[in-house]
């Protein structure tokens, strides 16, 4: 017996699968994952991997939470250690009471193990080697035989998982069988050898609903088809490569001509990131939505087109599924490291949209509605995710789309319009909001064209280096961002239970994170009212709340508070009053980090001043 | 870049074509870029060539980078749609708007600083990927808007206006062009109206990716340290207040010689170019063959001009990518959104 008493929990614990890159563990542990929600049991798993493809350390991890909470936890309660390179890291990260589940076919030194924890051996490769032949069957079966022991240790039912493998192999009845034979392999092993269940245990429940497991590059990318993008054009980098890859997948099955079988759709691996983003705004100058899903490095790169995007007035929408920065950084971990560069990106003054969704649900959402912010704006729309939102799966509410929604096009003038008589200026402020009418190539044979440039032009498209004429366009631009202000999904803010003088900001994939954390923190004794911003320019709605509190915490996910730097800079807001609270090591936020880091902030607050409290 | 518009008025008896349009209704806006200019010579052609096709002007999109020659656009076809872009990435921008509306005509403008250099690559996976657009390449080997650096199409131990020689190994975008798959590549002369205007009417009727390397000789060369007309030394002999930059205008140079000859151009600092028109009997359907003819004449510094290689059944991009024939740019909610049944589905599928 461990000298802890052994964690005991139903539907409310950690498992974290330490696995070695390429060794085919992916899917089983996936695949535990998702019976886990067969069961009705919310679960919310991370894929921590690294930037290799074969022999370097990979974990998964699964937060199996009755409460539906979405945020990453911290703490491991199981260890499912079968990589030997990082056993001593592993077992260190077990919870006191917690279990270690590891591969005892070759025994092990009892110095490798803790007192205070529940070590389970199952001779793994040796049940897959007597078995099996193949060197490559015992490496994948072994995978599988584990996730059956786990199933007899938590007390799983075995006909769900066989459902999932039946689904996942359908019309391949030899690798369903084969799969569920590895799966009973390791659960009667279990049964017969092991004491079961353990103190963990999944318990059929009904709290998953509707929901839908998706991730979040995936809903993008559908957000995009529902959106009318038929351009895609986009270059290979982690993270954001799923969301194109998902954008073909969904666009193969949804947008072809059921007549001709004909393509309504046109996706180009780009050479590079500029050739990327050069053709995006080509295709969307010329009146097609168009969009690229990039990463920081990728931004980087595109930030000259960005420009000409700004200052041309060209719609583009680009997904920015942020890593760990600078450089090359951590390429597959996440952060929220891009604010700044996508805000201002590009050189001379410049200003860029940027929408921040919290979960897959907002990602398609959003997604699609970049595409009439970019056209009703005529500029470029940068949709930020992360790692963490992007190429993990989420628990979501189902996706929903009105039949009745038209798409917004934006100004654009018709040959009819010029026939009429319409003047057209393609920079003209004709109706006081900052946002002229544009022509599409081939309107009209004498009237609407237009010249269109990177360099300085009067209202009527006209190159000009008069100075006047330039300022007069760039306070035309500034108009249109102020426009922009009310178009942009507007932040949503919540009441402490408790009248407060403290408030918190936070925003994307902090936001599961936050709603746990608002628990602990008001356990300890403290309430926050809080905002969760949406987008960039902010609405005037965030410089109210932040007068309305004595100070702001706010919470995101980079070194430098770029998220604080960008609200002191665009509101005029003194920075003292806005605390930042910042994780970035590359992992997921969690709500214990924020709870310590904003709970200890404020019970600073509490303490009185000792000569205050002498006199 | 200009803004002064050309006078409208004309004589009414001007020849007409097919659809009734005039030279006027292709020509843009008054040049400014220097007398004697090559590249205004290309304009020419390319006004003549669309004249001569009865082109509705509107329907040609004129999309270019930056340079001398990514000016150009604004000189021709005024009543066109134009997009001068960034250095160098003329060919992304007009592939994603031939993406966007395959009905039009796209007509690429581009320099060898913009092609060969900051676009190399850009050029490179335009032509494989095999748009449809008139790639038109205004090649004098130098920067002429920073004043006189070599491009990458410079011959090696050719001198700079300030004395340098040039070291490197020039870039043969032709040579190139035939290597990565393009389906009509043709070298020309400026000069050489008779053969550049059907190589331009040519390469607008090509379906797929048609390349120009049109040689194009920069005034801006002859204004090196000796000469009286040098930037030093009008300096050194004006007493004027301000300090300005003069650029001397000369004649256009222009040739006419017969198909299987040679010809020698001086161009205005002196230089010669020795420009060999293929034979008549010359098969342009063999990419192998056109390789190999440019490169023994190369060897020879003969500079090869004329339709080098065609493929009369190319395919273009949107070939490729199995579209639909209506253009993207069209579709509406109605034929692209999935709508919500569908959805419901892929809900259910991801349960």
């Amino acid at each position: 017996m461990p000298d802890k008493k052994p964690l005991s929990s139903v539907n409310d614990f950690v498992v974290r699968f330490a696995n070695v890159n390429g060794s085919g563990s992916a899917s089983a542990n996936e695949l535990f994952a998702r019976a886990v929600l067969r069961h009705g049991v919310p679960v919310s798993p991370r894929n921590i991997f690294p930037s290799n493809i074969q022999g370097l350390p990979t974990w998964y991890e699964v937060r199996v939470t009755e409460e539906g909470h979405l945020g990453a936890r911290g703490g491991v309660d199981m260890m499912v250690a079968m990589n030997p390179q990082t056993w001593d890291k592993d077992v260190a990260g077990i919870e006191p009471g917690g279990y270690l589940f590891y591969d005892s076919t070759k025994p092990m030194p009892s110095s490798k193990f803790r007192d205070d924890i529940t070590v389970i051996g199952v001779p793994l490769t040796a049940i897959a080697n007597s078995t099996y032949t193949d060197p490559r069957q015992r490496q994948l079966f072994k995978n599988i035989i584990y996730l059956g022991a786990l199933c007899a240790l938590f007390d799983m039912d075995p006909k769900l998982i066989e459902q999932l493998i039946g689904e996942q192999y359908k019309g391949k009845e030899k690798l369903l069988s084969s799969n569920v034979h590895a799966l009973h392999l390791g659960r009667d092993w279990a049964l017969q050898n092991l004491k079961c269940p353990i103190g963990l245990r999944i318990k059929k429940a009904d709290k998953v609903g509707d929901r839908i497991f998706i991730e979040g590059n995936s809903a993008a990318a559908l957000g995009a088809v529902y959106g009318g993008a038929t351009v895609c054009a986009w270059y290979p980098i982690t993270p954001s490569s799923s969301v194109a890859e998902a954008f073909t997948s969904h666009c193969q099955k949804l947008r072809h001509d059921p007549e001709t079988g004909k393509a309504k759709y046109a996706i180009v691996q780009g050479e590079d990131e500029l050739a990327s983003i050069g053709i995006v705004i080509g295709a969307s100058w010329n009146g097609a939505r168009a969009f690229t899903a990039t990463s920081g490095p990728g931004i980087s790169l595109m930030t000259e087109f960005i420009g000409l995007s700004y200052f041309a007035e060209i719609p583009a929408v680009i997904m920015n599924i942020q890593r760990a920065g600078p450089s090359t950084g951590m390429p597959t971990r996440t952060q929220q490291c891009d604010i700044i560069a996508c805000a201002y990106a590009s050189h001379g003054d410049t200003k860029h949209v940027l929408l921040f969704p919290e979960d897959p649900a907002e990602a398609f959402e959003f997604a699609a509605a970049a595409f009439d912010l970019a056209e009703r704006l005529q500029t470029v729309i940068f949709l930020m995710l992360d790692l963490d939102i992007g190429m993990n799966h989420r628990l979501s509410r189902p996706l929903k789309w009105d039949d009745s929604r038209q798409y917004d096009r934006g100004k654009i003038m018709t040959a009819e319009m010029l026939d009429e008589g319409r003047d057209f200026g393609r920079y003209l402020d004709v109706d006081g909001d900052g946002i002229p009418y544009r022509t599409y190539p081939g309107t009209h044979p004498t009237k609407g064209s237009f010249f269109t440039r990177g360099t300085s032009r009067d209202r009527y498209a006209r190159y000009s280096e008069e100075g006047s004429v330039y300022a007069d366009n760039m306070q035309r631009l500034v108009r249109k961002f102020e426009t922009a202000q009310d178009l942009v999904p507007r932040p949503l803010q919540a009441n402490a239970a408790k009248p407060t003088k403290y408030g918190v900001i936070y925003f994307g994939s902090t936001a599961p994170a936050m709603d746990e954390a608002i628990g602990l923190l008001e356990a300890r004794g403290h309430q926050l009212d809080r905002m969760r911003i949406r987008a960039f320019p902010f609405h005037s709605s965030v410089a109210s709340f932040i007068a309305d509190h004595d100070f702001v915490y706010v919470v995101e996910q980079n070194r430098d508070g770029q998220l604080r730097q960008l609200i002191v800079n665009e509101n005029g807001i003194d920075p003292v009053r806005l605390v930042p609270i910042l994780h970035y090591d590359g992992t997921p936020i969690t709500a214990r980090f924020i709870a310590n880091a904003i709970g200890d902030h404020q019970d600073h607050l509490k303490v009185t001043p000792l000569r205050k409290a002498v006199s | 870049m200009t803004y002064i518009a050309k006078p409208k008025f004309h004589h009414p008896g001007l020849e007409k074509n097919a659809l009734g349009f005039i030279h006027r209704d292709y020509e843009g806006k008054i040049s400014t870029l220097c007398a004697g200019c090559g590249h205004d010579s290309i304009t020419a052609s390319i006004i003549e060539a669309c004249f001569e096709l009865s082109i509705e002007p509107h329907r040609v999109a004129k999309i270019s980078g930056i340079g001398c020659s990514s000016k150009t656009p604004d000189y021709f076809l005024g009543n066109s749609h134009g997009f001068n872009s960034v250095h160098g990435r003329m060919p992304s921008v007009l592939t994603g708007a031939n993406l966007a509306n395959r009905d039009l005509i796209y007509l690429g403008v581009s320099g060898d600083g913009d092609s060969a250099s900051i676009g190399f690559g850009q050029f490179a996976h335009s032509i494989r990927r095999g748009v449809n657009m008139a790639y038109i390449v205004e090649n004098n080997g130098v920067y002429g808007l920073t004043k006189g650096q070599f491009s990458a199409t410079a011959d090696r131990g050719s001198k700079s206006k300030k004395g340098v020689v040039n070291t490197d190994n020039a870039i043969d975008l032709v040579a190139i062009a035939l290597q990565l798959g393009a389906t009509y590549v043709a070298r020309s002369f400026s000069g050489d109206k008779s053969q550049l205007v059907p190589l331009i009417a040519g390469a607008i009727q090509h379906r797929g990716a048609a390349f120009i390397d049109v040689i194009s000789p920069c005034i801006a060369f002859n204004n090196h340290a000796g000469s009286t007309k040098s930037f030093d030394y009008v300096r050194e002999h004006n007493d004027a207040v301000n300090r300005l930059d003069v650029i001397t205008g000369r004649d256009p140079i222009t040739v006419d010689y017969a198909p299987g000859t040679v010809q020698i151009v001086e161009q205005h600092d002196g230089t010669k170019l020795a420009l060999r028109k293929i034979d008549a009997d010359y098969d342009p359907h063999d990419r192998l063959g056109a390789m190999t003819f440019l490169q023994k004449h190369a060897a020879k510094g003969q500079i090869v001009t004329g339709l080098l290689y065609v493929d009369p059944d190319a395919e273009d991009l949107h070939t490729h990518l199995n579209t639909v024939e209506a253009p993207l740019n069209r579709l509406d909610a109605d034929a692209l959104c999935p709508g919500s049944a569908a959805l419901e589905k892929i809900n259910a599928s991801l349960r």
